[in-house]
């Protein structure tokens, strides 16, 4: 099984409705370690952009030709770290799957080139309590499936499970990268609001793998 | 929370309309993308200023545009840094050709934004070079943090390198001037109590009746340490001694001594803390030549204050000195 641009539409439009759904615990989350807009930020992001698709003419052909509009739309509404952190994940991600379709090699591609564009913007590295804590793991578990002979499907579900457990992950750690670093130990004992909203959104992407369908905008 | 506003989605962009309004004599505002420019636009051959970052901190940044100061301002969200699709056409909203500085405060999102945004106004053409302020002693300066915060001390970069653009320094001399203030400035804040930002409708932390936070930022995050209400003395020297210890200052240098409100806090208080910060820099010999006391960089409604010093020489105090007239800043 592969994934098109139907997936990728839907990806997208599940996307602006998990951060919907938990902008107040994006916002709580945030408020604990940094100054509490990420899930303020991403709604209004991600907002903008689903009605920027509902008024793509003509639809995208491409799988990339979302991500890009996604990347444009995030980089010029959300402001703070996560605009550009986002825009350039989803802007390398575009590069790499200007096609129709993706299969599981694919799927790999996307997200390394999307960790790449959030460690080349944010210059973080794991364990220092940001969204690569999130997305490493997640890569690394996408390779590890795809090898292992999964669907692109499959690759997803992997790769979400394991930015969730990523993210999860953070909660001990002593922030040294963004605004959490300047509460130096006081960041121990909270999760990162970055790796929780990456974690989301590639649980996204996976349930939109498997449901095969559009949802409601 | 009780805020005089309409809706949180729509304060910033309402706030700045009436900013435009009430002072159209100096600014344009540019409502999409949103930024503020000086009236009249850019002159001819001079370098533009061009600032910007999270809304919240007025008069920062829009207050201080105008002669002798910025050339644009661009207020991004409430505590959240502008996008690149507003400080690009801000930067080549104040080019005159002879190219712009971005002063930039050392925040993730700040610097990630005007990063992005200097590359897309060079290939327009125009040229951009930026100076990252870092005056919060508060912060460590390591690898194992962000750097430390721009505050308060952006007001001196702004109004000293906004001189000598205006005298007409070329792009490699304003620059050169600017990072001369950033090396010799320091600030560190305290607050006696969080803000509430409108979207999020409660406080940016908790902080308990009888506790301050010392070492904040402006954006509403917690400090480094929290200890008891202490007196205003007490906590002015804290303060006043962590920038002086940074900055090295010897018996016999000059000053500028700024005390800034943080939004909630009266004058009267301030002036307090500036009679304390004046005695201990007399202790150490330290001769204030130069004061400023005001809320200029706040964080909405916050009660608290930073002490900012910078070490003045007679370059630094004569372009000080030199004439500004921005809705925030004139004299």
């Amino acid at each position: 099984m592969t994934l098109d641009v139907a997936w990728a539409i839907d990806w997208t439009r599940r996307s602006a409705r998990v951060v919907t759904e938990h902008r107040e615990e994006l916002i709580e989350l945030d408020r604990q370690i940094g100054d509490g807009d990420h899930g303020e930020n991403l709604t209004r992001g991600y907002t903008a952009v689903v009605a920027r698709l509902d008024a793509l003419e003509p639809a995208p052909v491409l799988v990339g030709d979302v991500l890009k509009l996604v990347a444009t739309t995030l980089m010029s509404t959300v402001g703070g770290a996560a605009g550009p952190l986002y825009g350039t994940a989803y802007l390398r991600a575009a590069k790499v799957s200007a096609t129709p379709v993706l299969d599981s090699a694919g799927v790999v591609a996307l997200l390394e080139a999307a960790l790449e564009g959030i460690v080349a913007r944010g210059k973080a590295t794991t364990g220092e309590k940001t969204m690569v804590d999130a997305w490493t793991p997640a890569v690394e578990a996408a390779v590890a499936a795809a090898d292992a002979g999964a669907d692109a499907a499959a690759v997803v579900a992997a790769a979400a499970q394991a930015a969730a457990a990523g993210a999860q992950a953070t909660i001990p750690l002593v922030a040294t990268k963004g605004r959490a670093s300047y509460l130096g130990e006081r960041s121990a004992g909270h999760l990162d609001p970055g790796a929780a909203s990456s974690a989301l959104i590639l649980q996204a992407a996976a349930d939109s793998a498997s449901a095969g369908g559009p949802v409601a905008p | 929370m009780k805020k005089l506003i309409n809706d949180p989605q729509t304060v910033v962009a309402e706030s700045v309309e009436g900013f435009g309004l009430a002072h159209a004599d100096l600014v344009a505002v540019h409502t999409d993308p949103l930024y503020v420019a000086r009236a009249g636009g850019a002159r001819a051959g001079k370098v533009g200023l061009v600032s910007g970052g999270g809304s919240g901190h007025e008069p920062l940044h829009a207050g201080f545009v105008g002669l002798g100061m910025l050339d644009a301002a661009v207020p991004g969200a409430m505590f959240t840094s502008p996008t690149p699709d507003q400080i690009a056409p801000a930067l080549q909203a104040a080019d005159a050709g002879a190219g712009v500085l971005a002063i930039v405060k050392n925040y993730t999102g700040d610097v990630l934004n005007f990063e992005t945004a200097a590359e897309l106004a060079d290939a327009e053409g125009v040229t951009v070079r930026s100076v990252v302020v870092n005056d919060d002693v508060a912060v460590e300066d390591s690898l194992y943090t962000a750097g430390r915060r721009g505050v308060a001390g952006t007001v001196a970069v702004e109004k000293i390198a906004g001189a000598a653009a205006e005298r007409g320094d070329d792009l490699d001399a304003v620059v050169a001037v600017a990072e001369k203030v950033i090396a010799n400035v320091r600030s560190m804040g305290v607050a006696l109590t969080a803000c509430t930002v409108p979207h999020a409708g409660k406080p940016s932390f908790d902080l308990p009746e009888d506790e301050i936070e010392i070492g904040i930022g402006i954006h509403g995050e917690p400090g480094r340490h929290r200890i008891p209400l202490a007196s205003a003395d007490e906590i002015t020297e804290m303060l006043l001694t962590a920038v002086a210890d940074d900055l090295v200052l010897a018996p016999g240098e000059k000053v500028l001594l700024f005390v800034n409100g943080m939004g909630g806090t009266p004058a009267s208080e301030l002036y307090v803390v500036y009679r304390r910060a004046r005695a201990l820099l007399s202790e150490r010999g330290v001769e204030v030549t130069r004061s400023l006391v005001g809320n200029y960089v706040t964080s909405l409604e916050m009660q608290g204050a930073s002490v900012t010093v910078l070490r003045l020489d007679e370059e630094l105090t004569a372009l000080w000195d030199a004439p500004v007239h921005t809705a925030a800043l004139r004299w």
